[in-house]
């Protein structure tokens, strides 16, 4: 039998050669249909894999708890007022302390100050924080270092300006040794940071042109600016009083991520009596990023889907005129000895071998693609093992559902007729 | 007396045309022995190919029995008939019908291709016979490559491939050119001495009386049978 389906196969691929040209316009179809689905799903995998780096760099292991100015202080209408809000020292000391599964918490306050260098001046973002901030938050370096546990300590006037900010004031030199006015308070420049993706859970920094950070130590930011911050909005002036506005907890381990966003939420629902607090996961920023890949997925598939679709028919159609024009061959193979099922093997292993060698060509263009666009458009592309082996099986799988009714066709036929068929 | 290889007894065919019933063979009686060398002749619309699907187990008869080796045929399953074809039948059809994508050996091999059980020695016995008709140059040739006469002696080693019951050979020769049509005929009375069971369906009559036998048929009937001297 091993040698009968040798026999088969040989006699298979010989047939197809025989009609060189038309064997190779109907692999068409599946090769293109085959080549799309290894090409969408390199370029799909590889965007998908870019997203959830730039994710993870921005800190996946990381829950950040935002102080939010509560909605009922916004209708105030009283002219100068004092509202304190938002997380406190003593929750910074709860996540430290008490929460399961965080390896580091990170203070961060946000400070209403000007930035100025000789004529410029901005409105960036300035954060007064720790040193681990860099880590927790996952920043590189451009120059220079960042805060240290000197800096806190002694409460030094350092500062550490993002690339933007440093591009803005100091256009064309390095920022490093400068002194920088934030507020009515010199501070010498230390270190400047690379750009950074702006990430959907940022505040805008407000009403500026000037976007990125200025970080100062914490300890300085307390000495020098205090916790209450004055806010001149049309026609009145308004304090605020936020003791933090910001705690980074970074968790020891991925899975504790969800253990310890759930923790944050219940701790601030029970120990703040308003909501002036929010709670940002970055993971699941990359669960909603999975999500979307997923969909992203569903498309390309349905359009790939139909392509083989379109691919699984034009076979069919070559296969069943196959069928017509061989029905002599058909009458003879059944005069001496062939069974249905020999004939149905035989046309069924001539769609295959056309369906899988179209397949064969299509992996190789669709690992060709991929590796076209990353070569001309720098895009990210990843062929992971499976997509390939899929290919293969689809089109393995094409040629049987397609193959079937024209080797049907085939072996129903009488004997006595396909012999007289001319 | 002799072995009965084939016998009809009584087969009726009917074809429906439509509402009316056409009975292309009427009550045909024949019993053909181990060895015999018989033509059927008949005139066009005598019911000779009808006879000819009948004794290739190709088609089944409408009514009456017919036994290939003491095996009755027309009750068979389509599976069991074709078994029964590859096993029994050796076919040698008037345009060759060999298959042009396949090599001469190839073509002869093929009957056995469709064995559960293929002889091991499938390939020396081909290559046998492919010396026997005269071709042991050839094996590798397409059949596109072969004269008539070459390609009909390549269709007779692929009937005698099997060692079937019945070589059946529907006008072998009407293809051929007068010299060729001869040499085939020569190898018929060959295979003949050397004991094979052989049908030549014709009309031709110098053809049909190189057999020992005629049966003749004439509107579905048998309308005699004759021995020929030759």
């Amino acid at each position: 039998m091993k040698h009968g389906f040798q026999a088969v196969l040989r006699t298979g691929v010989r047939s197809l050669l025989l009609h060189k040209l038309r064997s190779i316009l109907t692999t068409l179809g599946v090769l293109f249909g085959v080549a799309s689905v290894v090409a969408m799903l390199a370029i799909g995998e590889g965007a998908s894999e870019e997203a959830q780096e730039q994710i993870k760099k921005l800190g996946s292991q990381n829950v950040i708890l935002r102080s939010v100015k509560p909605p009922e202080n916004l209708a105030s209408n009283e002219s100068t007022r004092v509202s304190s809000y938002g997380l406190t020292d003593t929750d910074l000391q709860r996540v430290r302390e008490s929460f399961p599964g965080v390896r580091r918490a990170v203070p961060v306050r946000q400070l209403a100050q000007e930035v100025r260098y000789g004529d410029r001046v901005g409105n960036p973002r300035v954060l007064a924080t720790v040193p681990e901030y860099a880590d927790v938050t996952g920043r590189p370096l451009s120059e220079g270092r960042f805060l240290s546990t000197e800096d806190e300590r002694r409460r030094l006037n350092v500062c550490v300006l993002g690339y933007e900010v440093a591009r803005y004031l100091l256009p064309f030199r390095s920022a490093i040794g400068e002194q920088i006015k934030i507020g009515a308070e010199y501070f010498t420049c230390v270190g400047v940071l690379l750009p950074r993706v702006p990430l959907s859970g940022d505040p805008p920094a407000p009403g500026s042109e000037v976007t990125g950070e200025v970080f100062l130590p914490l300890s300085t930011g307390r000495l020098w600016f205090g916790d209450t911050q004055v806010k001149i909005r049309s026609g009145s002036r308004e304090m605020e009083q936020v003791e933090l506005h910001e705690i980074i907890a970074e968790a020891s381990a991925p899975e504790n991520v969800p253990m310890l966003a759930a923790a944050s939420r219940e701790m601030l629902t029970r120990r703040h009596k308003q909501k002036d607090y929010e709670v940002v996961v970055p993971l699941e920023l990359l669960l909603r990023a999975e999500e979307t890949k997923r969909i992203f997925n569903i498309v390309l598939g349905s359009i790939a889907g139909i392509s083989l679709l379109v691919g699984g028919i034009g076979i069919m159609n070559v296969m069943l005129a196959t069928v017509t024009e061989r029905t002599r061959e058909i009458g003879i193979r059944r005069a001496l000895g062939a069974q249905r099922r020999h004939i149905v093997v035989q046309f069924l292993v001539e769609t295959v071998v056309l369906s899988v060698g179209g397949g064969l060509l299509g992996i190789m263009l669709g690992v060709g693609i991929p590796w076209f666009v990353e070569y001309w458009f720098g895009m990210r592309t990843v062929v992971t093992p499976e997509a390939p082996i899929l290919a293969f099986l689809i089109s393995a799988g094409i040629g049987v559902i397609f193959g079937l009714y024209p080797a049907w066709r085939a072996a129903r036929m009488d004997p006595v007729e396909a012999l007289r068929h001319e | 007396m002799k072995t009965i290889v084939a016998e009809l007894r009584d087969v009726r065919r009917v074809y429906q045309m439509g509402a009316t019933q056409v009975a292309a063979l009427d009550g045909v009686s024949c019993a053909f022995g181990q060895g015999e060398y018989w033509s059927i002749m008949g005139t066009s619309g005598s019911g000779k190919s009808t006879l000819l699907n009948i004794l290739g187990c190709l088609d089944r008869a409408t009514s009456g029995s017919y036994t290939v080796r003491g095996r009755e045929v027309s009750t068979l399953p389509d599976d069991e008939l074709s078994t029964l074809r590859g096993r029994e039948i050796g076919f040698i059809f008037q345009s060759y019908n060999l298959i042009p994508q396949l090599d001469v050996l190839e073509n002869v091999l093929m009957p056995l291709q469709y064995r559960d059980d293929p002889p091991p020695d499938a390939e020396e016995r081909a290559m046998h016979l492919l010396g026997r008709v005269g071709l042991s140059e050839r094996i590798h040739h397409r059949p596109t490559e072969l004269s008539g006469g070459q390609q009909q002696r390549v269709a007779i080693a692929r009937a005698l491939v099997t060692d079937p019951a019945i070589l059946l050979a529907d006008e072998a020769t009407g293809n051929l050119d007068s010299k060729t049509a001869l040499e085939i005929l020569d190898l018929f009375d060959e295979l003949h001495r050397e004991g094979k069971t052989i049908l030549l369906v014709t009309h031709e009559p110098t053809v049909g009386a190189r057999a020992e036998r005629t049966l003749r048929l004439k509107d579905g009937k048998v309308l005699e049978v004759r021995e020929n001297r030759v």
